[in-house]
């Protein structure tokens, strides 16, 4: 990994100065953490970049006939194939520069996919695209549905949550199903590059994404980015349950380099500081697609999200403090 | 005519003579992934890509679906590229199939024809690609093995004209072509190369206003595949008929210019018709078998009876005019299908060929036979039976039963 350390510093400033390439005019709804990344990771790009993206909330509300919101190169396929989309255009700018049809010494490729393309219908031609090493980010917007096609489950979508596929039933509560560790898949590529992190914490996102174009070769980030539509919360709070996601220590935000794992600043601060770690419920109360476990019957559920994630979080300080 | 190039001989299998052809017209990458009966091809290139005889990006995906993502996703970029598939493969690009042609991605894949599953089998029948008739794709069946080298280096040619910016599947049947050694003629390499010449790309409007080739680009950003809804969606699919009508118009003019420099052609590139201008029987194939019945029809012939041949070359675009033309004097036809359309009164080719006769004013009497289905042997004693049911048909003018099975246990 080659380092522009300068670079990293995004300020406000600079941020508020660059031109965006992910244009306003896009339909996303009030409020869509999806929109909100897009538009702020594309001011990490370092020079010429060709996006690409798997069918999703982000690539219809971008790209409507004749309209686009793509100040850059940009293309859609399919739903379950964006990493492949990479793979191809990677190998046609190695063999084109080879022949001296593309004048560009480095062109980077950023391939974004939701949940649904991540997780589930994607993963094979991800795992592929890896394994073969091509050089790409692999960005994953998670809102944790396939809330394009209106708010279904997917294996992103967290235990207890409900959905139009898990709704909250007299005799089912919600999904049933644990969230799938995407990242530890990720990194069981021995992937140079795997980060988790969220807008609320936009620098380190930034910076993130940064890290993630320099690699030479494949590199993943997965941003949480909540739906308000899907979680049936207030378009306001999307920042804020971005940032209460990580208090909470639901999506606690690191890197690893080469497999080594560090807990990035906001979530660091937490674990040298445990009382600073908010009860999950506090992250969980104001959405709507886990009002039913607010009841007594379903206090159980609410016990049983806690201690996964006081499970999960001790298992990554673990992990942390071994490396 | 100018004289054709003097050229090598080769013994090559159809899948070596395919992989030697994409060898030759310098192509940018290749993705793919083995499937029986495709296999050499893919197993042969990587040996070019190996010793340093190509310079291509070969990528080797999980699965054919992101095999023929990354082609077209290659192509849109610029480069010129090619795969190979058959049976389960082809169907699982199927989604990707019509987003390739969705995309105007000129693509040139070989397909090694072979039976779809249930019950497995991997010999050949024509079952995978007839169920790709509607995907968009421009589609050439080969004779043998010359013809699937000669038809590669034009598929180039045609794909990539930018008046027709479609993909091209060239359908060559499993074993028996794509694994049978023949002897070969291949062109010196400096002839191929300028006979394909560089990858054109079509000009067009960017969203910035300007009038830039069509690829991703940096310099002249382009949203490729958006969505489009009911407002304009029809005016794409309209448009990529008009890439088809494009191509019917130029397959026949490679067929003529590449006669120019190889000496060799087929039929007119649409149609090859075999002793069928006086034929009062007429048989109608597609793929290899067409060797098989020209033997006959010699036999026949010497016979006294007037048998010929319509081999169906390209089946998409579909070359109405020229079926309907070449086939108005015949007093009885055969319609050979080597795949099934379940439930759809005879095969494919039977229906395309019947439906291109409906205009004339009066239709010979035709009759479908399915032959061949997961590689079964149609052997000449097997085939002359067509003939000698046409002879009845010719001179009673009566179709007893329309659809027949050739060679089936029933």
């Amino acid at each position: 990994m080659t380092t522009t350390q300068q670079e990293w510093k995004f300020t406000a400033k600079d941020i508020a100065s660059k031109p965006d390439l992910f244009l306003s005019g896009h339909r996303a709804c009030a409020g869509c953490g999806p929109a909100v990344v897009l538009r702020l990771i594309m001011k990490a790009t370092r020079g010429p970049t060709i996006v690409t993206e798997a069918t999703g909330c982000m690539e219809v509300v971008s790209s409507i006939y004749p309209y686009t919101s793509w100040g850059i190169p940009w293309l859609h396929t399919a739903f379950e194939n964006a990493a492949a989309n990479a793979s191809g255009i990677d190998a046609a700018l190695k063999a084109m520069r080879k022949k001296g049809k593309v004048k560009q010494e480095q062109i980077d490729i950023i391939a974004i996919a939701g949940d649904g393309g991540t997780y589930d219908i994607g993963l094979q031609a991800l795992s592929g695209a890896v394994e073969r090493g091509h050089d790409f980010l692999f960005v994953l917007y998670d809102n944790e549905g396939y809330m394009n096609t209106g708010i279904q489950r997917s294996g992103g979508t967290p235990i207890g949550a409900a959905t139009t596929t898990t709704p909250a039933g007299k005799v089912i509560p919600g999904k049933l199903e644990k969230k799938k560790p995407i990242t530890e898949i990720m990194l069981a590529h021995d992937m140079q590059y795997v980060a988790t992190a969220t807008p609320y914490y936009w620098k380190d996102m930034l910076t993130k994404v940064r890290k993630g174009l320099e690699v030479e070769g494949p590199a993943f980030l997965h941003i949480f980015a909540p739906c308000p539509r899907g979680w049936r919360s207030e378009p306001a709070k999307t920042m804020e349950y971005s940032k209460l996601a990580v208090e909470s220590c639901v999506f606690p935000v690191w890197e690893a380099v080469n497999g080594k794992r560090q807990l990035s600043t906001p979530s660091k601060l937490i674990a040298l500081a445990p009382q600073k770690k908010k009860p999950v419920k506090d992250y969980l109360v104001g959405q709507g697609r886990f009002r039913h476990l607010f009841t007594p019957q379903n206090q159980h559920i609410l016990d049983e999200i806690q201690r996964m994630t006081d499970e999960r979080w001790q298992r990554l300080l673990q992990n942390y403090e071994s490396a | 005519m100018a004289k054709p190039v003097k050229q090598d001989t080769m013994a090559l299998n159809g899948d070596e003579a395919v992989a030697y052809a994409a060898k030759q017209c310098e192509v940018d990458v290749v993705a793919a992934y083995p499937i029986t009966p495709q296999t050499i091809i893919v197993e042969k290139f990587s040996e070019y890509v190996a010793n340093g005889e190509v310079h291509t990006e070969f990528i080797c995906t999980e699965s054919e679906h992101s095999a023929i993502t990354a082609c077209l996703a290659a192509s849109v970029t610029g480069a010129r590229t090619f795969t190979a598939s058959a049976s389960a493969g082809l169907a699982l690009m199927h989604e990707m199939l019509f987003v390739t042609s969705g995309s105007r991605a000129p693509v040139v894949m070989a397909v090694a024809n072979r039976a779809l599953s249930s019950p497995l089998n991997i010999h050949g029948d024509q079952s995978d690609s007839m169920a790709e008739r509607d995907s968009g794709w421009i589609h050439i069946y080969v004779e043998n093995a010359q013809e699937a080298y000669d038809a590669i280096i034009q598929a180039f040619k045609i794909a990539e004209d930018v008046g027709v910016s479609l993909p091209i599947m060239v359908g060559l049947d499993g074993f028996t072509l794509s694994h049978s050694l023949e002897n070969v003629d291949v062109l010196p390499e400096d002839i191929v190369k300028q006979f394909v010449g560089e990858r054109q790309l079509p000009m067009v409007l960017t969203h910035e206003g300007k009038t830039m080739p069509f690829k991703l680009d940096p310099e002249n950003p382009m949203t490729m595949g958006p969505i489009a809804f009911q407002n304009y969606y029809f005016e794409f699919k309209r448009q990529q008929e008009e890439g088809m009508s494009n191509a019917l118009k130029l397959i026949p003019e490679v067929n003529s210019s590449y006669a120019k420099v190889s000496g060799r052609s087929y039929g007119n590139g649409l149609i090859d018709a075999y002793k069928l201008d006086d034929a009062e029987i007429a048989v109608v194939c597609v793929g290899s078998t067409s060797g098989t019945l020209k033997v006959i029809i010699d036999e026949l012939r010497q016979e006294g009876v007037k048998a010929g041949l319509l081999r169906l070359r390209t089946f998409r675009p579909l070359p109405v005019e020229e079926l309907r033309n070449a086939l108005k004097n015949a007093k009885a036809i055969a319609v050979m299908d080597k795949s099934m359309s379940f439930g759809g009164f005879g095969g494919a080719v039977f229906h395309e060929v019947r439906h291109s006769l409906y205009d004339l004013q009066t239709h010979p009497p035709i009759v479908n036979y399915i032959y061949g289905l997961g590689g079964r042997d149609s052997s000449p004693r097997e085939l002359r039976k067509v003939f000698e049911e046409l002879t009845n048909i010719a001179k009673t003018g009566h179709v007893e039963s329309p659809v027949h099975y050739l060679g089936l246990r029933e």
